[in-house]
C-alpha cells in the first residue's frame, strides 16, 4: 500500500470505526470498548509508521493525495504531511488510544454513541491537520463542532448545556467570519491571476493590499484566537473543561486547542504576511497577556479542572509568543510546546478524571495528603506537574526554554534600534515561569501533602490500565525533554518555510 | 568516564526509587538501600579521583566529554557535554566526597524512618543533578542541574509531608529559587544572542581574548548573579533557607550547607572571565555578599533553634564567599566553599546527632550539659565551631582570613569599609557559634526529664562521619586550594601600599575570633541571668532580630497578598466574569431580547396576518408602479 | 361610461367588498363567502377582458378559477368543520395557536 494511501487510511479509520460501532451488537459494552481501542491502536501504529518514514530533508508535502472534488470552484481533496503537521498528527494518533482507554470506567450510558462521537472528533481533528485545501480545511474545522457539542452536552456535568452552547456558538461565530474571508481570498486570487483554487499552495502566492490583508487576518485570527484560546477570547475554555467528561477534556486540551495554533502557523500568518508584521506587537502583547493572565487566574481557582484549564491558556501563550517571534529557535520551540502541552495537559486531565471517578468532587479543598493515600498516583501527578512547570528533562522545559530564547533573541536587536516593546514582553514572559511554579505547586501542595483527606475512601491506587496510560504519557514527556533532536529535525524545513513566508512582503505591485 | 560519574547516582535514584519504595512494592529492604544508596555515590567519588589523576597526567588540560546532541536548530547546536578542569575537580571532589559521607551518616539517622528508600532515592537524585551542575560544559546543562537540585531540595525539604508546614517550606524554596532562575535565564539569553553558544569555556575564552565582545558584561553579570542570589540565599532571596530546616538534618547538611547553596558561588567563579570585565556587577556582588553576611549574622545571634542558627550562619558564610567573588578573589571564595563544606556539614550533622540523642529536641533553651554525655558529638562540634569562628590553625581561619585580606586590599573593589563590615561579621560569627556550643553542651542541663533519660551517643555510622568531618575542618586549611586554582582563577592584584597591613589584619582576625569566644563564654558560660539581663536591656532590637527583621511578613504583605488579590478580584471577578463573560452574556441577552420582541409579531391572529399580506401587496404594487 | 367600464367597475366593487369582508369580518364562514366574492369579482373582470380581445384565453381562465374555487370550498368547509369541533366557535379570534 502506498504511503499516501496509508495517510488516507489513517484519516478515515475513525469514520470506519464509527460504522463498525453502529453495526456492533448493542448491550455489550466490553466489545464496544475493545473495538474502539483496537481501531485507535491501529491508527496509531499506522501513524507511527508514516512518522518513521517521514523524510526530514525534503521540503514540501509528503504522502500527498490530490483528487478533484468540486473542480469548477478549484476545490480539491488534497491532504499530505509536512513539517507543519507531522508532529501534531502523531500527537493526535498517540492520544487516541489513551483517550479511549481512559474512558472505559468513566462512561456508563450510551457507550456506542460516545465512542462514535470520539471517533468523529478524531476524524475532524486529523482532517484539519492534514488538509491542504482551504475548503477541505474549513469542512473539517466545522465537522469537529457537532460531535464535541454532543460529547459535552450529553455526558457532561451540571452546567453542561451552558458550557457546550458557549463553546459551539463562540467557535462558530469565529468560523463564519473565517469562511467569508476564505471566499474573499479565493475570489481575489481569481480576479488578479485568473486561477480559481482553494489550495493553500496557490493562495499563499496571492497579493493583497494592506487593508484587505488586515481585515482578512482579523477574520482568520478571530477564529483561531478563539480556539487557542487567547485572552480575552478565552472564557469558553474553563466552562467547557469543567463541564465536559474527562474524555472531552483530554481531547480538548490534548489536541483541539492546537488546531488554533496550527491555524495561525499554517494559514493565518503565512497568508497575510504584511498584516502580520504590522500587528505583531499587538498579537505578541496578547500572547504575553495570556501567559500572565492565565497563570494568575490559575492561582486562585478551587476547581482542579479550572486550574489546568487556565494553565492551558498560559502554556499556549508561550506557543503564540514563539510563533510571533519569527526566530527559528522560537518557532521550533513553539511547535515542541504544542506537542508538550498536549501530552502534559492531556495527562493531567486524565489524572483528574481518575481521582474524580474515586471521589466525585473537583473541589481542591476536599483533598489532602494524597501522597499517602495514593502513592503511585502521586508520583505520576508530580511528574506531570513538574513538566507543566517546565522542569528540565521534561518536554515542558524544551518548549518553554526554546520559545523564550527565541523571543529574546529576536527582541534584542530591535531593542538596540529603539523598539523596546518586544524585549519588555520577552522579559515579562520569562517572569511568567515564576507564576507557573506558584500555581502548580499550590495545586500540588493542597492535593498531595498534609493530612490525608478525601471523600469516599477507601479507594484503590492506580490499576494496570491507568498506570499504562500515564506511563506512556510520562515516557513521551521525558523523551521529548531529553531527546528533542529528532522531532525538531522533522519540523525544521517547515519552520524555515514559515519564517520565510511571514517575513516576506506580498503587497500588489511588489517585485518579490 | 565523566558521564559515568554523573550517571551512577542516577542509577541509585532509579533503583532505590522504584524497588525500595511503595511504588515498586517494597521489593528490597533497608540493607539494599544503604548499599546502593551509599555505594554508588562512593563509586562516583572514586571515579572523580581517577578523573583528577587523569587531568594531572594530561598537564591539567581540561577533559571534555560530549554525550549527545540535544537539539540542532539552524546553525545552533545544543549539546549535552561535560567539562573537567581544576575548578570542576575541586567542586566534584567536594560534592561526591562530602556527599558520600553524608549518605553514610543518613544510614544511622534515617534508620527508623518508613520512607528510608525514598530518602536515599531523593538524595541520589540530588547528587545526580548536582554533578550535572558542576560538570556541565554549557550553561544549558548547568541549568538542568540547577533546576534539578531545586527539585531535589523541594522533595527533601517536604520529606515528612504529612505536616503541611514542611511541604510549604519546600514550595517556598522552589518558588524563591525560580525568581532567581528568571534572572539566570535572561543572562543566558543575552549570552546566547551574543555568542550563539552556551558553552562556558567558549564564552570565557571570548571574554579573555584580545577583543572585548560587544555585549554588556555587567548586564550578564548582574543577571547571572540574580540567579545565584536565589540559589545561594543572598538578600533578598534568602528567605527560603531558614524554612528549609524543616527537612531531615542530613538534607540540611548536604543541600543547604555543603553543596546546592554553593552553586551560585560556583556559577560566578566559573564565569569569572565575564566578571573580570564587569566592575559594576562585581561591586554589586561584593556589597550584597557582605550585607547578607552581616544581616544574617545579626539574626543568628538570637536564634534558639539549633538548626536555625546554623541556617543563618550558612547564609552569612555564603555572603562571605560572594564578597570574595566580588573583589576578584575567585580562588579564595572556592577555598572558603571547601572549608565551609567541611565544618558546616560537620556542624549540621553534629546538630543532627544532638537532635537524635535528645529524641527530637531542637530548642537550645532545653539543652545543656551534653558535653560529657555525648563526647564524640561534642568534640566534633567543638572543632567545627572553632573552625568556623576562624581560630587558627583550623580550616576556617585560612579561608576567612583570605577573604578578609582581599576585601581590604584587592585592587578590584577591595576597600576598608568592606573589610570593616566583614570583620564585624566575623566577630559575630565567633560569638554566636560559641554561644551555640555553650548553650547546647555546657552548663547545667535544662532538658526535660524524659529527654534526659533518653540521651545516648549516636551509632558509629554517624559519629564516624562526624569525626572525619571534624578532622577535615581542622586540617582542611592546609589544602592550598587558591594556589591550586591560581592557574585558572588568578588571585587579584593587591595594592602595594597596603602590604604592610597584612600581618596586622591577620592578628585582628585572630583577636576577633578569640573575642567572640570570650564574650560567648562569659555571657553563656556563667549564670543564666547574665544573658537574660542583656536581653531585657535590649528587648526591642532583640524582637527585631528574632523575627528576622520581619522580612517574611513584608514579602507576604507586599507580594503574596497583592498577587492573589489582583488575580482574584481584578482578573477573575472583574476581568473574566464581569467584563468578558458579562459582554458575552449581554450579547446573548440582546439576541434573546430581540427575539422576544420580534416574536410578538406572531400573534396567532389570522386577521393580522392578512393585514400584513395586504400591506405587502400594496407596497409591492406601489413600488412597481413607481419604477415601471 | 361605456359598457366595459361599467362591468370593470362592478368587478372591482365585488372584489373590494370581498376584500373588506375578509379583513373586517370575524365569522369564519362569512370570510369564506367573501373570499368567493373576491374570486367572482376577478372572474367578471376576466370575462369582460376576454370579450374585448375575442380570444378564448380569458374564458378558459374563468373555468379554471371555477374549478379551483370549488375544490377550495370542498376542502375548506370540512377543515372548518373539524376546527369548529374542537373550539366550538366560528369566531376567528379563537384560533391563535400560531401565536408566539
Amino acid at each position: 500500500m502506498s504511503d499516501a494511501a496509508v495517510l488516507n487510511l489513517i484519516l478515515f479509520l475513525p469514520l470506519l470505526g464509527t460504522g463498525l460501532l453502529v453495526a456492533a451488537p448493542a448491550g455489550e459494552p466490553g466489545f464496544v470498548r475493545r473495538l474502539a481501542l483496537v481501531v485507535m491502536i491501529v491508527q496509531f501504529v499506522l501513524a507511527a509508521w508514516l512518522y518513521a518514514r517521514f523524510d526530514s530533508t525534503r521540503a514540501g508535502l509528503q504522502f500527498e493525495t490530490r483528487l478533484p472534488w468540486i473542480a469548477q470552484w478549484g476545490v480539491y481533496y488534497q491532504i499530505g504531511l509536512d513539517g507543519y503537521n507531522v508532529l501534531l498528527v502523531m500527537l493526535t494518533a498517540f492520544l487516541g488510544p489513551l483517550v479511549v482507554a481512559g474512558a472505559f470506567t468513566a462512561i456508563a450510558k450510551d457507550e456506542k454513541l460516545f465512542y462514535a462521537m470520539v471517533f468523529l472528533v478524531q476524524f475532524a481533528m486529523l482532517g484539519t491537520f492534514v488538509a491542504q485545501d482551504l475548503f477541505l480545511f474549513y469542512f473539517f474545522w466545522e465537522t469537529m463542532l457537532i460531535p464535541m457539542f454532543l460529547l459535552i452536552g450529553i455526558w457532561g456535568g451540571e452546567r453542561r448545556i451552558y458550557a457546550t452552547l458557549k463553546f459551539v456558538l463562540y467557535t462558530a461565530f469565529g468560523s463564519i467570519l473565517m469562511l467569508a474571508a476564505v471566499i474573499y481570498l479565493v475570489w481575489s486570487l481569481q480576479n488578479t491571476t485568473g486561477i480559481t483554487s482553494f489550495a493553500f499552495s496557490d493562495l499563499v502566492k496571492s497579493r493583497l493590499p494592506l487593508d484587505a490583508q488586515s481585515l482578512l487576518l482579523a477574520a482568520f485570527a478571530l477564529s483561531f484566537a478563539i480556539k487557542v484560546p487567547m485572552v480575552p477570547l478565552h472564557t469558553w475554555l474553563p466552562d467547557a473543561h469543567v463541564e465536559a467528561p474527562t474524555t472531552g477534556s483530554v481531547i480538548l486540551a490534548g489536541v483541539m486547542l492546537k488546531m488554533g495554533t496550527y491555524g495561525f502557523m499554517k494559514l493565518g500568518f503565512p497568508l497575510f504576511p504584511d498584516a502580520t508584521q504590522l500587528y505583531t506587537p499587538l498579537l505578541m502583547a496578547l500572547a504575553v497577556l495570556s501567559i500572565v493572565y492565565g497563570a494568575c487566574l490559575a492561582l486562585v481557582q478551587d476547581d482542579i479542572k479550572k486550574i489546568i484549564a487556565y494553565s492551558s491558556i498560559s502554556h499556549l501563550g508561550y506557543v503564540m509568543l514563539g510563533l510571533l517571534s519569527l526566530d527559528l529557535v522560537g518557532i521550533q520551540g513553539a511547535i515542541i510546546q504544542m506537542v508538550s502541552h498536549g501530552l502534559v495537559a492531556g495527562g493531567l486531565f486524565l489524572m483528574v478524571g481518575m481521582i474524580y471517578e474515586r471521589c466525585h468532587t473537583r473541589e481542591l479543598r476536599a483533598y489532602g495528603g494524597l501522597a499517602r493515600l495514593l502513592p503511585v498516583y502521586s508520583v505520576f501527578f508530580m511528574i506531570l506537574t513538574l513538566a507543566s512547570v517546565g522542569l528540565p528533562t521534561t518536554s515542558g522545559f524544551t518548549g518553554e526554554f526554546l520559545v523564550l530564547l527565541g523571543a529574546f533573541r529576536a527582541a534584542w536587536p530591535l531593542h538596540t534600534t529603539g523598539d523596546d516593546l518586544p524585549l519588555v514582553l520577552a522579559v515579562v514572559a520569562v517572569a511568567g515561569v515564576v507564576l507557573g511554579a506558584l500555581y502548580m505547586l499550590r495545586f500540588a501542595l493542597a492535593f498531595l501533602y498534609g493530612a490525608p483527606r478525601a471523600p469516599h475512601q477507601p479507594f484503590a491506587d492506580l490499576d494496570r490500565r491507568e498506570k499504562s496510560i500515564l506511563g506512556l504519557i510520562v515516557a513521551a514527556v521525558f523523551a521529548l525533554g531529553l531527546f528533542p533532536d529528532e522531532p525538531i529535525g522533522k519540523t525544521e524545513l517547515a519552520a524555515k518555510s514559515y519564517r520565510q513566508l511571514v517575513t516576506a512582503s506580498r503587497l500588489p505591485g511588489d517585485s518579490r | 568516564m565523566l558521564t559515568a560519574i554523573v550517571l551512577l547516582p542516577l542509577l541509585g535514584f532509579v533503583l532505590n526509587g522504584v524497588l525500595a519504595t511503595r511504588l515498586g512494592g517494597n521489593r528490597f529492604g533497608p540493607r539494599f538501600v544503604s548499599a546502593a544508596g551509599c555505594g554508588l555515590p562512593i563509586a562516583s567519588f572514586l571515579l572523580v579521583v581517577k578523573a583528577v589523576l587523569e587531568l594531572r597526567a594530561g598537564g591539567w588540560a581540561p577533559l571534555v566529554e560530549t554525550v549527545y546532541r540535544w537539539a540542532l536548530i539552524g546553525d545552533n547546536s545544543f549539546e549535552i557535554a561535560f567539562y573537567f578542569d581544576r575548578l570542576s575537580a575541586v567542586m566534584a571532589l567536594v560534592v561526591t566526597g562530602v556527599g558520600s559521607v553524608i549518605h553514610v551518616y543518613s544510614i544511622g539517622y534515617m534508620k527508623d524512618d518508613e520512607g528510608y528508600g525514598r530518602f536515599f532515592a531523593y538524595l541520589n537524585l540530588f547528587l545526580f543533578f548536582m554533578l550535572l551542575l558542576v560538570l556541565g560544559r554549557s550553561l544549558l546543562v548547568l541549568f538542568v542541574g540547577w533546576e534539578g537540585v531545586g527539585l531535589a531540595s523541594y522533595l527533601l525539604i517536604g520529606f515528612w509531608f504529612h505536616d503541611l508546614a514542611n511541604a510549604r517550606a519546600g514550595k517556598k524554596a522552589f518558588v524563591t529559587n525560580r525568581i532567581g532562575d528568571a534572572g539566570f535565564l535572561l543572562g543566558m539569553f543575552v549570552l546566547f544572542q551574543a555568542f550563539g553558544t552556551l558553552d562556558m569555556d567558549r564564552i570565557g575564552a571570548a571574554f579573555a581574548g584580545p577583543a572585548l565582545p560587544a555585549v554588556s558584561a555587567s548586564l550578564v553579570g548582574v543577571l547571572l548573579f540574580i540567579g545565584a542570589t536565589g540559589k545561594s540565599a543572598q538578600i533578598p532571596l534568602h528567605v527560603w533557607l531558614p524554612d528549609a530546616m524543616a527537612g531531615p538534618t542530613p538534607v540540611s547538611a548536604l543541600i543547604h550547607a555543603a553543596t546546592m547553596v554553593t552553586a551560585g558561588v560556583y556559577l560566578v567563579a566559573r564565569m569569572s572571565a565575564v566578571y573580570l570585565h564587569a566592575p559594576e556587577a562585581s561591586a554589586l556582588i561584593a556589597v550584597v555578599g557582605v550585607a547578607t553576611a552581616f544581616f544574617a549574622a545579626t539574626i543568628a545571634v538570637v536564634q534558639t533553634d539549633i538548626k536555625k542558627v546554623l541556617a543563618y550562619s550558612t547564609i552569612s558564610q555564603l555572603g562571605f564567599m560572594f564578597l570574595a567573588l566580588g573583589v576578584g578573589a575567585y580562588g579564595v571564595a572556592i577555598f572558603h566553599l571547601v572549608t565551609h563544606a567541611f565544618f558546616k556539614a560537620c556542624l549540621f550533622l553534629g546538630a543532627g546527632s544532638v537532635i537524635h540523642a535528645l529524641g527530637g529536641e531542637q530548642d537550645v533553651r532545653r539543652m545543656g550539659g551534653l558535653a560529657r554525655r555525648i563526647p564524640l558529638t561534642f568534640w566534633s562540634f567543638a572543632i567545627a565551631t572553632a573552625a568556623i569562628a576562624g581560630i587558627p590553625p583550623l580550616a576556617g581561619f585560612f579561608s576567612k582570613d583570605g577573604i578578609l585580606w582581599y576585601a581590604f586590599a584587592s585592587t578590584r573593589g577591595g576597600s576598608p569599609l568592606l573589610w570593616l563590615v566583614a570583620a564585624a561579621t566575623a566577630l559575630m560569627t565567633a560569638f554566636y557559634m560559641f554561644r551555640l556550643l555553650w548553650l547546647t553542651f555546657f552548663g547545667r542541663s535544662r532538658m526535660t526529664p524524659e529527654v534526659e533519660h533518653h540521651v545516648h551517643e549516636s551509632p558509629s555510622s554517624m559519629t564516624g562521619v562526624l569525626l572525619l568531618l571534624a578532622a577535615l575542618s581542622a586540617l582542611g586549611g592546609f589544602i592550598a586550594v587558591p594556589h591550586f586554582l591560581e592557574a585558572q582563577l588568578p588571585l587579584p592584584p593587591v595594592d602595594e601600599h597596603l602590604h604592610a597591613y597584612e600581618t596586622p589584619l591577620l592578628a585582628v582576625s585572630v583577636a576577633l575570633a578569640l573575642a567572640g569566644l570570650a564574650a560567648a563564654a562569659w555571657l553563656f558560660g556563667g549564670p543564666a541571668e547574665r544573658a537574660e539581663r542583656l536581653r531585657a536591656r535590649f528587648a526591642g532590637p532583640h524582637r527585631w532580630l528574632s523575627s528576622k527583621y520581619f522580612v517574611d511578613e513584608l514579602y507576604e504583605r507586599c507580594l503574596d497578598k497583592p498577587l492573589v488579590w489582583i488575580s482574584d478580584r481584578i482578573f477573575l471577578r472583574f476581568g473574566d466574569r464581569t467584563l468578558i463573560d458579562g459582554t458575552l452574556h449581554a450579547l446573548a441577552a440582546i439576541a434573546r431580547g430581540s427575539a422576544a420582541v420580534f416574536g410578538r409579531l406572531q400573534t396567532g391572529s389570522l386577521h393580522l396576518y392578512a393585514w400584513f399580506v395586504l400591506l405587502g401587496i400594496v407596497g409591492a404594487l406601489l413600488w412597481s408602479w413607481r419604477h415601471v | 361610461m361605456d359598457r366595459t367600464q361599467l362591468l370593470i367597475g362592478v368587478a372591482v366593487t365585488l372584489f373590494s367588498l370581498g376584500l373588506v369582508g375578509v379583513i373586517v369580518r370575524r365569522h369564519v364562514l362569512v370570510m369564506l363567502m367573501c373570499m368567493e366574492l373576491m374570486l367572482n369579482g376577478v372572474n367578471l373582470s376576466l370575462v369582460t377582458f376576454a370579450q374585448q380581445t375575442s380570444t378564448t384565453v380569458g374564458a378558459v381562465l374563468v373555468f379554471l378559477i371555477f374549478v379551483v374555487a370549488t375544490v377550495e370550498i370542498a376542502l375548506a368547509i370540512p377543515i372548518v368543520l373539524l376546527l369548529v369541533r374542537t373550539k366550538r366557535t366560528l369566531d376567528l379570534g379563537a384560533y391563535s395557536e400560531l401565536k408566539g
